[in-house]
């Protein structure tokens, strides 16, 4: 059986804002950095299935490319956290808030 | 056959991620958030990007959601307490979220005629064909990739570094 | 062809004699001040002195141009300088008596703080009078008229820290000003008719075009007449001129009565071609002339400040000028400017040199029996009284007698009528000049033991020192000898003056039959009527010296009403200036200023501020927030790709 590209297409639209909906209710820094890997995700499915509809390597280049920036966040967000750990004592979002006016 | 597996994968994938939001304690999120990947590992298989597919497991759930275990062990991150901070998240930040899912998957089911359809086996990637590409057309792009990550790790070991 | 007699130099030299020393002049010694000054006006002096003597070889009219201007469109207007025979006169005035008050003043001043800034400033007019006489065009006479009520204004109010002075500095300048919107006006019109304000192309045009008569040149005319009333202090804008006596006497000698309230005379001497075509014009011009001659006689009748008797009597004597150009007798109205350069320089000087002698007092009920104490003062002058009094063969007689009788002889229907006002006045003038003159130098002594604060000297009564007496007795040899340029053929002389000026300002009328005879016998009714004033001033503050209480107490509201003025002062302000100041402080200031202007900054800082404060709400800090944010613009932005200017994408 066949199944259309566009019921991919949807469930990358699920997951993506099923991700931005768990950065918006989220309270552990952690967490929420995860939403955003998870929205990264979704974008990468969206690219293998464009990537087969249209017989074109460039969109799996892409998503290649995608997961290699996306390691590369991670470990400086994550190095980030730990620094923000060790001077606030926190991993609460809320209360890291100084940039304001 | 295709779309009992479709239906499968991609139902577990919802789940997970939905689970993600649901649950407190962010170990549980993680271990979600790795049965997201996995299935999607399976969906880029079912599109014929194995390449990618391997990728995906070795990469996403095999090192960089370990790397976030770890991270969550190393901070001891407990439970967390469900209190309100913002309210511009949710008055604004859910009918914004809701809008996208609603204006994408009309575009996408809109459109779907046009779009066509996938069948397996119907456009395989080799992993010739990907290095054919990456190491020739694009040999500039992915030299600079691995100077990018090169600075990722300069970058993450002297955050993370204790201060003597 | 003319060489080139550098015309330009003679107002820059005084020019640059204001630049140094009032730049440097703080830190002069006083000689050093005093040289620059000479020099800067003996120079101009001498310039016109050597143009006078090559005058005859010159070819008329010279002009210069020196540098363009403006130069917009179809207009233009350019630096440029003319001589003819007007301007020699006027040139020959301003710089010979303005070089005599300067040595003068050197006297007068000695003792005055501020000594540098009265000669730079005394410069400074002269730069701006010389060009207001030698301009070649309206817009740069126009430059110095305004120059030289600015000369006024900073002269007037020399002793600033006297709140009297300061005000009348600022009410001549105020009037002045509303006399320039006239000439402003009339400039306008003038560009917008002749499309240049060249005197040259002006009036040639006009001289090329017989047919226009009145209408706008009665306009043009008009708006001149404004501007001359406000600068030679005619009703209504005389105003200013008595109030301007709380300057240094030196410049009531040289400012208001010998050159710069002369420039209206000047300006419609140098344009009559204008108001030869408007018979109105000229009619107004006359009147007011008369009406202002004789309205300034009757308040100098009952005045007791000297110099106050002297200003309103230059007030008088200008309207005689302004007659004479009323009844188209240029020449006549320059001649007696002419004299009157000479012998109400002479008046104010002398009067100077009196309150100098008496340190400082100018009242004359404080005066008295100076005769004998300062005789040089007291003969020169009496050469004064005698000249402006018109009593032949002085100065004044024949300047004056030849305006009456060109009044008299006029073609206009009100010539006899403005004859008759004018013998009048002459009566009343010599009358109010015998009667200083008594007061000052006859009698017993009513001088004060106590001393002005101004000239603190102590003692007691002294004639001047000769460098202010020197200028005095020259100036009265020029009162007795300077009207012998006019003498006309009825009395035996040749009217020298009138045929000098004729290229310039026409010929001059003679009457038609019997003209001989009938200009000596109102000679003779002019000398009657003088000798009639003096008589009565003999009678009234020499023989009976009780007499003018008793005449005054007897007249008590005629006396009352000459001796304020009429009131005017009071008039103009109640009707004129303070509903301007009400209008100004209430409805300008509090309503327009405060309310809208500031307000309306006002109400947009708060604004502004109200809307930041808005904004700044968004900027928590707060992470899910922005992400919040972010997710609605991201919807939006969906929203308009594919709806908005994304429908054309087409899925393949």
């Amino acid at each position: 059986m066949i199944v259309p590209i566009a019921y991919y297409l949807v469930l990358s639209a699920i997951l993506f804002s099923v991700g931005v909906m768990a950065f918006l209710i989220k309270r552990n820094i952690i967490t929420v950095f995860m939403s955003i890997e998870l929205m990264l995700n979704a974008v990468n499915l969206a690219f293998v299935a464009f990537a087969h509809q249209w017989h074109r390597v460039s969109g799996q280049i892409f998503v290649f490319f995608v997961m290699v920036v996306a390691a590369a966040e991670a470990a400086v967000g994550l190095a980030i956290i730990i620094a923000i750990f060790r001077t606030r004592n926190t991993l609460d979002v809320d209360q890291v808030d100084l940039m304001k006016l | 056959m295709h779309l009992v597996l479709f239906f499968i994968f991609g139902g577990l994938c919802v789940a997970g991620a939905l689970n993600l939001l649901l649950q407190r304690h962010p170990i549980n999120s993680a271990l979600s958030l790795i049965v997201v990947m996995t299935s999607l590992a399976v969906l880029y298989l079912l599109l014929g990007a194995e390449f990618l597919a391997a990728a995906q497991v070795i990469v996403y759930s095999g090192a960089i959601m370990v790397l976030f275990t770890f991270v969550i062990m190393l901070l001891n991150a407990g439970k967390e307490d469900r209190t309100h901070g913002s309210k511009a998240a949710y008055i604004v930040g859910f009918p914004g979220a809701a809008a996208v899912l609603g204006i994408l998957a009309y575009i996408f089911l809109k459109q779907s005629d046009q779009l066509g359809s996938a069948k397996l086996g119907g456009y395989l990637v080799t992993t010739s064909d990907l290095s054919r590409v990456l190491f020739r057309d694009l040999l500039l792009p992915f030299e600079v990739t691995s100077v990018l990550i090169l600075i990722a790790i300069l970058g993450a070991v002297a955050l993370a570094r204790k201060e003597h | 062809m003319t060489s080139s007699l550098h015309l330009w130099l003679i107002p820059l030299v005084p020019f640059a004699g204001f630049l140094v020393n009032g730049l440097l002049g703080r830190r002069f010694p006083k000689a050093l001040v005093t040289a620059v000054a000479f020099i800067a006006t003996l120079i101009p002096f001498l310039q016109v002195a050597s143009i006078a003597l090559h005058f005859s070889s010159l070819t008329l009219p010279y002009t210069e141009n020196v540098a363009p201007w403006i130069a917009a469109g179809g207009f233009h207007a350019d630096f440029a300088f003319s001589l003819d025979q007007l301007t020699l006169i006027m040139l020959l005035v301003v710089t010979g008596v303005g070089f005599l008050i300067h040595i003068y003043s050197a006297g007068y001043m000695a003792h005055e703080e501020g000594y540098w800034r009265f000669f730079a400033y005394l410069n400074l007019f002269m730069f701006f009078m010389l060009t207001l006489v030698l301009a070649e065009n309206f817009l740069l006479m126009f430059v110095g008229w305004e120059g030289v009520g600015l000369a006024s204004y900073l002269l007037i109010g020399f002793y600033f820290t006297k709140d009297s002075a300061a005000k009348a500095g600022k009410k001549a300048f105020v009037v002045n000003r509303i006399g320039d919107v006239g000439f402003l006006l009339a400039m306008f019109l003038l560009i917008a008719h002749f499309g240049t304000l060249s005197f040259g192309e002006i009036f040639s045009q006009v001289g090329q075009h017989p047919e226009w008569q009145g209408g706008f040149l009665t306009a043009i005319a008009l708006f001149l007449i404004l501007g001359a009333t406000g600068k030679s202090a005619q009703i209504p804008l005389y105003v200013w001129l008595p109030d301007a006596m709380e300057g240094p006497t030196p410049v009531s000698a040289l400012i208001h009565a010998a050159t710069m309230v002369t420039a209206g005379v000047y300006m419609i001497a140098r344009a009559h071609a204008i108001f030869d075509r408007s018979p109105f014009a000229l009619s107004t011009i006359a009147i007011i002339g008369t009406a202002t001659a004789l309205f300034a006689a009757t308040i100098g009748l009952v005045q007791t400040d000297i110099k106050r008797v002297l200003a309103y009597s230059t007030v008088s004597q200008l309207g005689y000028m302004f007659l004479a150009c009323g009844v188209a007798a240029y020449s006549s109205g320059i001649f007696h400017l002419l004299t009157h350069a000479f012998f109400k320089a002479l008046l104010f000087l002398s009067a100077g040199s009196v309150i100098h002698a008496l340190s400082g007092e100018q009242d004359m009920r404080m005066m008295g029996g100076l005769r004998k104490k300062i005789p040089i003062t007291f003969w020169t002058m009496t050469a004064a009284v005698f000249a402006i009094s018109g009593f032949p063969p002085f100065a004044g007689f024949f300047s004056k007698d030849e305006i009456l009788y060109q009044a008299f002889i006029s073609p206009n229907p009100l010539g006899k009528l403005l004859w008759f006002v004018g013998l009048l006045t002459a009566g009343l003038t010599s009358f109010y000049m015998f009667r200083l003159w008594y007061l000052t130098f006859f009698g017993e002594s009513r001088a004060q033991a106590a001393a002005h604060d101004d000239h603190g000297h102590g003692h007691g009564v002294h004639e001047s020192p000769w460098i202010m007496l020197a200028p005095l007795v020259i100036l009265a040899i020029l009162s007795v000898i300077g009207g012998w340029v006019g003498v006309p053929e009825a009395l035996g002389g040749h009217a020298e003056i009138a045929h000098f000026l004729s290229p310039v300002t026409g010929p001059a009328h003679e009457a038609a039959e019997g003209g001989n005879s009938m200009e000596l016998l109102l000679a003779a009714v002019s000398v009657a009527v003088a000798l009639t004033g003096w008589f009565f001033a003999h009678l009234m503050y020499f023989a009976k010296p009780e007499l003018p209480a008793q005449i005054a107490s007897k007249v008590r509201g005629l006396y009352l009403l000459l001796l304020n003025k009429y009131w005017i002062d009071e008039l103009y302000g109640a009707v004129i200036v303070t509903p301007l100041l009400l209008i100004s402080r209430y409805v300008l200031k509090g309503l327009f200023d405060t309310g809208v202007i500031t307000g309306g900054g006002l109400a947009m800082g708060y604004t502004a501020q109200g809307l930041g404060s808005l904004v700044q709400r968004v900027q928590s800090g707060n992470i899910r927030s922005y992400a919040g944010w972010l997710a609605l613009g991201a919807a939006a932005l969906l929203l308009l790709t594919y709806f908005g200017f994304g429908t054309h994408l087409l899925f393949r």
